[in-house]
């Protein structure tokens, strides 16, 4: 599905050089749930961007199903979400969740009936109307989240969507996440600093170490599938968050 | 660069010199000598002195009044909400139409014109400083409150610091504008001196002698140019801590 | 919405200004040419009705005429530049530095070049309200979020995409604010123009004329025709604006 072989990147400035990625290599297979989990400066948002081709790689390259990021990028292959909502102000929560569709040119009764789903799908029902500033921040969010699979991208880049939230509204919105994304199958990228967020989340987390970015480990997490507010509770949910914690303590964090 | 495309369009388009005179002969006017003998370069600068001391005067006066009103504004609600609404009333009519009044009620000395450069200083003033004096975040006055700092600290230590760039912002805007000001307030019949009046009699004589209006025009600019750079570089030692805000 | 009981203050200081006035001009006998109590003003207003609107409208026509060129053009201007944001940021410092320029010193010379009537003070207006346009459009354009640039290109849109669904609309509030402010400017920009010269039935000329002969009710009531053109012109222009950015969260005055 995706693969990332060598992949360096280098950004040079006034004070010389600094290498935020060296010698990445990662695979992700279709319908994993992959999060990256690192400090910060460990490069990990500039993986995400290149692998959604916003960013250049120095060295080594990426391929999307087969293809360039660039051209996975021209087939609308991506469904993006940011830290901050970015919610265009001037348009309404469903007109923001249309976006996508009409820069792909869908017809306008597609979008209309799938606008609608999306906003039910992250519970916004009853909020097709609203502009961002009568929206709470996990509301925005949601609309983005809603916005990000508006074309039923086949990848979701996450690139800390849930790290400006507060602690509970982050876990709900996590709960919410994976029943949204069991309805869409898609292949999700999810770049956090929170290790429970990463370990409940994911099939797998890689961890970071920074100066330069470089994987230190990768752990396959084996807790039960569907997740649930219990799986918070098991013995190995505790296991496998310890088992992070020491990781990123050894890779240097 | 504006010299090139000055004498360039000059040649291209054949536009003769009373529309558009030689650069060297807006020059050349400087040297020229008056009726009475004196350069033009000296009669020039005596009334560009006379204009700008008029907005200086204006400036201060315009500046340190509207400073004063938003400080009051700022510490009550009542006069605020009774005054204001004209302040910002001002922004949206043109009042320097009532330039020609001013010089009625208070002669055609210098004083009329002083008087019309502060009340443009005035308005912009007041609103950029009662803006600043409000643009304090509401968690570095709880931290003042934290550190059981006194109203007269807060207003010293938070409020002013704040207020600083907005209220050099509009001095900025209010600079170019009191010479606008002082040089309006000259044009009513009766003033002797000042760029105005430089500028309605080479306006008279302008089929005869065109460079003269040039001439008079590039001083006017120049002295507004050199009263916003004034600011500007004062603004530059005083508001050290960020760039300068743009003024339009 | 803000209640009218916010606005109570201001309307008592509006009829306190009033009735000081009145009595002030009736208790100091102060002379009618230099300060025309508020009655006699409005009498001359109905009393030299038909020259006053003739005169306004006139004026009014040189403004709107200006403020569509200068405004007009400072947009598309600003549209032009920011497809090329190097080329934008090269220029830019020379259009700010417009603002210190006193552009209203030119009107003589617009009187040499397009003539004593209307063409004159249309282009001193288009000349003061260009710059504060071009400037807060092209402001508008180039300050979008790096991250919504990057929504678009994840979402594969084209540059026309990019400036019809981003650029444009995040503009608009930049624009508005540099047109509201610019209404105000071409009303100066065409009053005082006239003050340099012009037609007699004009509101420029009639203020500065009544003015130098002492008729000062005449004076008052070209000036209030002015502020109410003004004021006219202002509230249009914020209208428009109200209705085009329909988004926007009611925002304080100050």
């Amino acid at each position: 599905m995706i693969d990332i072989r060598s992949v360096g990147k280098t950004f040079s400035s006034q004070a010389g050089a600094t290498e935020a990625l060296s010698d990445v290599t990662l695979s992700v297979a279709a319908g994993e749930f992959v999060s990256i989990i690192g400090p910060s400066g460990c490069g990990k948002s500039t993986l995400l961007r290149i692998i959604g081709d916003l960013a250049e790689p120095s060295a080594g390259e990426v391929s999307v199903r087969g293809k360039s990021p660039r051209q996975a990028r021209l087939d609308r292959e991506y469904g993006i979400v940011f830290q901050t909502p970015v919610l265009y102000d001037w348009r309404t929560a469903i007109e923001n969740v249309r976006l996508p569709m009409e820069l792909a040119g869908r017809p306008r009764a597609e979008c209309l009936s799938r606008t609608a789903t999306l906003l039910r799908l992250v519970g916004l029902d009853g909020f097709h109307a609203h502009y961002s500033w009568q929206l709470s921040g996990g509301m925005q969010q949601r609309v983005a989240i809603a916005r990000a699979l508006a074309l039923a991208p086949s990848i979701l880049l996450m690139d800390e969507p849930f790290g400006a939230l507060d602690e509970m509204t982050r876990e709900r919105l996590n709960a919410e996440l994976l029943e949204v994304r069991r309805e869409t199958a898609a292949t999700v990228l999810f770049v956090t600093h929170s290790i429970a967020e990463a370990v409940f989340l994911s099939t797998r987390v890689v961890v970071m170490s920074p100066r330069p970015g470089r994987i230190a480990r990768v752990l396959d997490v084996d807790l039960p599938q569907p997740r649930t507010e219990g799986t918070r509770a098991l013995p190995r949910f505790f296991e496998l968050v310890t088992a992070v914690r020491e990781a990123l303590r050894k890779s240097g964090a | 660069m504006i010299a090139l495309v000055w004498e360039g369009g000059k040649t291209l388009f054949s536009i003769p010199s009373y529309k558009l005179p030689h650069l060297h002969e807006v020059f050349g006017d400087f040297l020229r000598r008056g009726a009475g003998g004196e350069s033009w370069a000296w009669i020039m600068a005596q009334n560009a002195a006379y204009t700008a001391l008029e907005g200086i005067v204006g400036f201060v006066v315009g500046g340190i009044a509207g400073l004063v009103l938003a400080i009051v504004f700022a510490h009550s609600r009542w006069l605020e909400r009774g005054l204001l609404p004209y302040v910002i009333a001002s922004q949206t009519v043109p009042i320097l139409a009532i330039a020609p009044m001013v010089v009625v009620w208070l002669g055609t000395s210098w004083v009329s014109k002083a008087v019309i450069a502060a009340y443009l200083t005035f308005f912009p003033v007041t609103i950029n400083v009662l803006r600043g004096l409000r643009a304090v975040d509401p968690d570095a006055l709880a931290l003042m409150r934290a550190l059981a700092a006194t109203p007269r600290q807060v207003f010293l230590r938070l409020r002013v610091p704040t207020a600083l760039p907005y209220l050099f912002t509009a001095l900025r805007v209010s600079a170019t504008i009191s010479v606008v000001g002082a040089i309006v307030g000259e044009l009513p019949v009766g003033s002797r001196y000042g760029m105005g009046v430089v500028i309605i009699n080479a306006a008279q004589y302008y089929n005869w002698r065109p460079a003269n209006l040039w001439a008079a025009i590039l001083v006017s600019a120049l002295i507004g140019i050199a009263f916003y750079h004034a600011v500007a570089a004062v603004e530059r030692r005083i508001v050290r801590w960020q760039p300068l805000a743009p003024a339009i | 919405m803000r209640g009218l009981g916010e606005y109570i203050p201001a309307l008592i200081v509006f009829a306190l200004g009033i009735a000081a006035w009145e009595a002030a001009v009736f208790a100091f006998s102060i002379e009618f040419y230099l300060l025309p109590a508020p009655h006699v003003i409005v009498a001359s207003l109905t009393e030299n009705w038909p020259v006053l609107v003739e005169s306004g409208l006139y004026t009014f026509t040189e403004a709107v005429a200006g403020y569509a060129l200068g405004c007009g053009g400072g947009i598309v201007a600003a549209m032009a530049a920011s497809r090329s944001p190097a080329f934008a940021g090269l220029i830019l410092p020379y259009a700010i530095a417009s603002a210190s320029v006193p552009i209203i010193a030119l009107a003589p010379l617009a009187i040499v070049w397009f003539g004593i009537a209307q063409g004159s003070k249309i282009a001193i207006v288009t000349l003061m309200t260009f710059f504060p346009t071009f400037i807060g459009t092209l402001r508008g354009l180039l300050s979008v979020s790096p991250d919504a640039l990057h929504l678009m290109r994840s979402c594969a849109a084209t540059e026309w995409q990019i400036f019809a669904k981003l650029r444009f609309p995040h503009s608009l509030p930049y624009v508005f604010t540099a047109l509201r402010s610019c209404t105000t400017l071409s009303m100066i920009g065409a009053v005082v123009s006239e003050f340099f010269g012009g037609p007699v039935k004009s509101l420029g000329v009639y203020i500065k004329s009544t003015a130098s002969l002492f008729q000062t009710r005449q004076a008052w009531s070209a000036i209030l025709v002015a502020c109410a053109l003004g004021l006219v012109f202002y509230f249009a222009v914020a209208l428009v604006e109200r209705v085009a950015t329909p988004w926007r969260a009611p925002r304080e005055a100050v």
